[in-house]
């Protein structure tokens, strides 16, 4: 690991004052349990790592009129345990509680979890964020097994984030701050496909830090379903997660977003549709689950995650079908 | 013979100490002059680094002190400058849990915290736990090890996880130790002397 100057700020403010402009200068560490090892391998050198873990404004669970405003250290076992997160964002819950290892989940925060970079092994041996080789992805033609099954490139990488596809299920919103000021964006706007190996996969700013998100108020069904090769620590293969509002027995309206198959969480108008105005039974899930992966562009050796997308939609349905709302 | 030894006891002829006295471990060597006990915390300052740092870390109940890199992790800390050898370093990625240690009550990966951030929380190692513990016990019993190499890991992970489920299912204990491998393969081993631990341990009151 390159040396670097370690900063602990006490506040917000005084800690995007210790960011740059330039991505690549300095580094916010909370959980460390990627950006430690990113820099171990030299993929993150920066000259200066800030410390938020200090900042009690970035704590705590709060449920008001406004919705539940999650703050960005927060780790995976306070959101799993949260009564309130359980109560109305049981989609939420479920993808934090299913992070196999109760060491990841105690270190891993919210934020963390977020703006982690991808698990992609090009990436994470030194080949960049695309791969590039004179001008062309070693991914299609590479070992791709564990890539992405949607989009069309440049990125072939899965966003390996567990909260992502819950929180965009459920219209939530993420606040980022600068020394300017802070924003929202929609956690749907948060996760971008790069397209070039100088950008990033996040909407977050070098100057900025994640600060909290807000999941708006509604009476909803939610789920996530996750498929994993092994039950200990690994990243899914493919996850979907719902979010339903329900008239009666019907769907009135649904939100249907894939895990670990694109580089971004994948939302999928055309599931969503299929489910709308329907009952949901394991012929409708089934439906669903064919209309998520109708568009799927699988590489050379992942087209078995089509199946698993497919599965994971539909069981993910069935199980928010049986919440009560 | 024992691996929950305190580092500072030298009291008996252990494989560890004869390595330590053999020169092999510099860290052995060189931790009598870095570990001391410290005068006074250092004072809360706003940037370290990016040179050596004066680290001061509360380890099984003692306040210990050292001089390192804000990039030094904990585990490096506790192996190479402070002669704490119990928590392993396998995969240094936090992906295999065998340099599991408790922090501030919780167990976590000490090659994915760095030592000056670990600053102001307890820290348990497996040298803290006495050598005829309920834990280390079960795993005797139920030769719940191979090589041994995950063990230490493993048996503070099954403190962690016990503390949080007194009373484990085997399905409980399964999810409860995802975060520590064993390439031996000696889970059904393991989790029998975790659910083994967990009865002793109500036996015994506060384990």
């Amino acid at each position: 690991m390159q040396s670097f100057e370690y900063a602990n700020p006490a506040t917000v403010q005084e800690a995007v004052g210790l960011l740059s402009a330039k991505w690549g200068e300095a580094d916010v560490l909370a959980g460390g349990t990627d950006l430690i090892s990113l820099m171990k391998d030299h993929l993150h050198t920066p000259k200066r790592v800030v410390n938020i873990k200090n900042i009690k404004e970035l704590e705590g669970i709060q449920k008001t009129a406004a919705g539940i405003r999650i703050g960005a250290l927060v780790t995976m076992d306070e959101l799993a345990k949260n009564a309130d997160v359980k109560a109305s964002a049981k989609s939420l819950s479920d993808a934090a509680a299913a992070i196999p290892s109760p060491q990841i989940r105690h270190m891993g925060t919210v934020g963390g979890d977020l703006c982690q970079r991808p698990r992609c092994w090009y990436y994470r041996q030194g080949f960049g964020l695309l791969a590039m080789k004179d001008g062309k992805s070693l991914v299609p033609d590479g070992a791709n097994q564990y890539h992405a099954i949607f989009g069309s490139g440049p990125a072939y990488f899965v966003s390996a984030s567990s909260l992502g596809p819950a929180l965009i299920a459920l219209g939530a919103k993420i606040k980022l701050v600068s020394a300017k000021g802070p924003r929202e964006v929609a956690a749907a706007s948060f996760f971008v496909s790069p397209a070039n190996e100088t950008s990033r996969e996040i909407a977050l700013h070098p100057d900025e830090i994640l600060t909290e998100i807000l999941i708006p108020p509604a009476t909803v069904k939610s789920a996530t379903y996750e498929v994993r090769q092994k039950e200990a620590l690994d990243w899914p293969l493919a996850t979907a997660s719902v979010t339903l509002t329900m008239r009666g027995n019907t769907v009135a309206s649904a939100k249907v977003v894939l895990g670990h198959v694109a580089a971004k969480p994948w939302d999928s108008a055309e599931a969503a549709k299929a489910i709308t105005g329907k009952a949901i039974t394991a012929d409708t899930a089934e439906a669903a689950g064919k209309a998520a992966v109708a568009s799927a562009s699988p590489l050379s050796q992942n087209a078995y995650k089509v199946t698993l997308a497919r599965v994971a939609v539909k069981r993910a349905l069935l199980e928010a079908a049986k919440q009560k709302a | 013979m024992s691996s929950t030894k305190d580092p500072k006891t030298k009291n008996a002829v252990s494989r560890r100490g004869f390595l330590g006295g053999m020169g092999i471990g510099t860290g052995a060597v060189g931790a009598g002059l870095l570990e001391r006990e410290a005068i006074a915390s250092p004072a809360a300052a706003t940037v370290a680094g990016p040179g050596a740092a004066p680290i001061t870390l509360n380890i099984n109940g003692k306040p210990v002190s050292l001089t390192a890199e804000p990039s030094v992790t904990l585990l490096d800390a506790l192996r190479n400058h402070l002669d704490y050898t119990g928590a392993k370093k396998v995969c240094d990625r936090g992906t295999c849990g065998a340099c599991t240690v408790m922090m501030a009550g919780k167990s976590v990966y000490a090659c994915s915290v760095l030592a000056i951030d670990a600053q102001g929380k307890p820290i348990e190692t497996i040298e803290g736990l006495p050598v005829d513990n309920p834990i280390s016990t079960a795993f005797v019993n139920h030769d719940a090890q191979q090589c041994g190499y995950c063990t230490p890991g493993m048996v503070m992970a099954t403190k962690g996880f016990l503390a949080e489920h007194p009373n484990p299912t085997l399905e409980d204990v399964k999810n409860g130790m995802g975060g520590n491998l064993c390439r031996c393969g000696t889970y059904m081993g393991i989790r029998q002397a975790v659910l083994e631990a967990a009865k002793n341990m109500k036996g015994a009151k506060n384990g």
